[in-house]
């Protein structure tokens, strides 16, 4: 009652929510740059997940319920939040806090907008029907000619990099957020995990766009 | 110097409020800011108008009755400085000062620039207290707590329990004053005793009494006038994970 109720306890299941997409954004980067190293090596990457089997489904729920959970908790102390401060000052000077710390129920919420768009467009094979060639006989998919084919056009380019701009925004925050919400950062090293947030958030933000857009200049290709 | 003074006046909870100009005409460099605004008033009441409201009682910056958020930042946004130790020498012939209220939920406006801050009692009430009997003074030696906790017990303990944190927060959160408060007792054998109950009751009041979650913004430590460190938040998180576990 006291973890999902109370002011830190809330905080605390942001915190743990966070960690685990975080490293999930971290992992999934890692296996998604295999791209750089040509059609083999991604569709191996894709093998390889795939024969895990009913363990992929027990990692989808693991990330759903974390996903939901930081989402719901996300807005409910949000919303408490702006209740506990119905007016502002007619003049208001932050001396600490910066936009991404303000912003995140905003880049919250445009990441789930996001990672709705994202799973439409490479797992629900619901926007681009047309980029799946399957591959081999165990039903899977040419995951290589997916993702070049998947950024032909404009518009899944401009959701991607704008996605991951939000995605630095929410984790330069959110890093070193996650770290003080645990108890696990004292007066040295809160500034060290606040640049180093900045500094993670920035190295998903140029890696995760590096696939789309090298695929636009023509540096990945069939 | 001369100063154009944007001051917030209210009549009360039920009055909306409204900025309202003053000049002050004859300002001296060496005056503190609430002596500053002592003349405005007397100049108010000469002339049958009424006077603006402010809390204050010690002026040198031990009490932390004066509240008043200036151009902006609770306390005027001079390093560990409460409004009474802020002195005009920080301002020019010409500024003009915008003057306002602490505002949260938590801290309805009584009148003026003179808000009720008891929420902060309700938290201190909830378990800012040992109850064991700690007997006459001892001797100073004989106590059995190291340089460094005493140290960290102390820097806790500077708070004054102003409630600039709470007005800089854009959550209007009392995390700053809760974390200090229940740190402070936190690392003392006499404080030990009732840790866990305490950060728990302690939270909660916060919540109860309308004040909002932390989301790590740290405009308390930066506004707050005695420097409390947010180090004191973190520790509030790890004492309310023990209690938890
Ligand atoms: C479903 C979309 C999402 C929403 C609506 C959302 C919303 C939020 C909000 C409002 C906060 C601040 C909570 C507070 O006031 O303290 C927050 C914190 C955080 N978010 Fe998200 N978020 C989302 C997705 C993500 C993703 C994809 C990641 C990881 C890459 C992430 C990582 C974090 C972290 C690490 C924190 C800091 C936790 C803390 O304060 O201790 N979030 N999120
Ligand atoms: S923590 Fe600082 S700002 Fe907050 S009540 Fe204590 S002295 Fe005032
Ligand atoms: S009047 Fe006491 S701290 Fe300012």
């Amino acid at each position: 009652m006291q973890l999902t109720q109370s002011s830190v306890g809330r905080k605390i299941i942001m915190a743990v929510t966070g960690l685990v997409l975080i490293s999930f954004v971290c992992v999934h980067l890692l296996g998604n740059s295999s791209m750089f190293f040509g059609a083999d090596a991604i569709n191996a990457y894709a093998q390889k997940l795939h024969s895990l089997g009913p363990f992929v489904w027990v990692f989808r729920l693991v990330m759903l319920a974390a996903f939901a959970i930081h989402l719901v908790f996300g807005i409910q102390l949000t919303l408490e939040n702006r209740a506990a401060t119905p007016e502002t000052n007619v003049q208001v000077k932050r001396l600490k806090t910066g936009f991404g710390a303000e912003t995140m129920i905003v880049s919250g919420g445009v990441l789930f907008f996001f990672v709705v768009y994202h799973i439409l467009h490479f797992t629900a094979r619901v926007t681009n029907p047309e980029i799946y060639v399957p591959l081999g006989d165990a039903g899977m998919v040419d995951v290589y000619f997916m993702v070049v084919n998947g950024f032909r056009s404009a518009l899944p380019v401009i959701v991607y990099v704008a996605g991951m701009i939000f995605l630095f925004l929410h984790v330069s925050h959110g890093f070193q957020s996650l770290f003080q919400t645990l108890g696990l950062s004292n007066d040295k090293s809160l500034p060290v995990m606040g640049t180093f947030g900045k500094l993670v958030g920035f190295v998903l933000l140029l890696g995760y766009i590096a696939i789309p857009l090298s695929i636009v200049f023509g540096y990945i290709k069939l | 110097m001369k100063l154009k003074l944007h001051v917030w006046r209210q009549n009360g909870q039920n009055d909306k409020g409204k900025l309202e100009t003053y000049d002050a005409p004859n300002v001296s460099p060496d005056q503190s800011f609430l002596e500053m605004l002592d003349d405005v008033n007397l100049d108010l009441a000469r002339t049958g108008r009424d006077i603006i409201a402010f809390d204050h009682d010690c002026r040198e910056g031990i009490c932390g009755m004066c509240s008043q958020v200036i151009n902006g930042v609770p306390h005027g946004g001079q390093d560990r400085t409460t409004v009474c130790q802020l002195h005009m020498r920080k301002f020019k012939d010409g500024d003009e000062i915008f003057i306002e209220p602490w505002k949260a939920r938590a801290f309805p406006v009584i009148k003026d620039l003179v808000v009720d801050r008891n929420g902060l009692e309700k938290i201190m009430q909830a378990g800012g207290y040992t109850s064991c009997h700690t007997g006459g003074v001892p001797d100073g030696n004989a106590l059995p707590i190291g340089n460094p906790v005493a140290e960290y017990s102390m820097d806790a303990a500077e708070c004054i329990g102003c409630g600039a944190c709470v007005a800089s927060c854009p959550n209007s959160s009392a995390m700053l004053y809760t974390g200090a408060k229940v740190a402070q007792l936190a690392v003392l054998p006499q404080g030990k005793v009732e840790a866990q109950q305490r950060v728990l009751a302690m939270t909660e009041a916060a919540k109860e009494n309308g004040f909002g979650n932390c989301s790590n913004h740290y405009e308390c430590q930066a506004s707050c006038p005695k420097g409390i460190n947010v180090k004191f938040i973190a520790k509030l998180n790890r004492e309310y994970m023990k209690a938890l576990l």
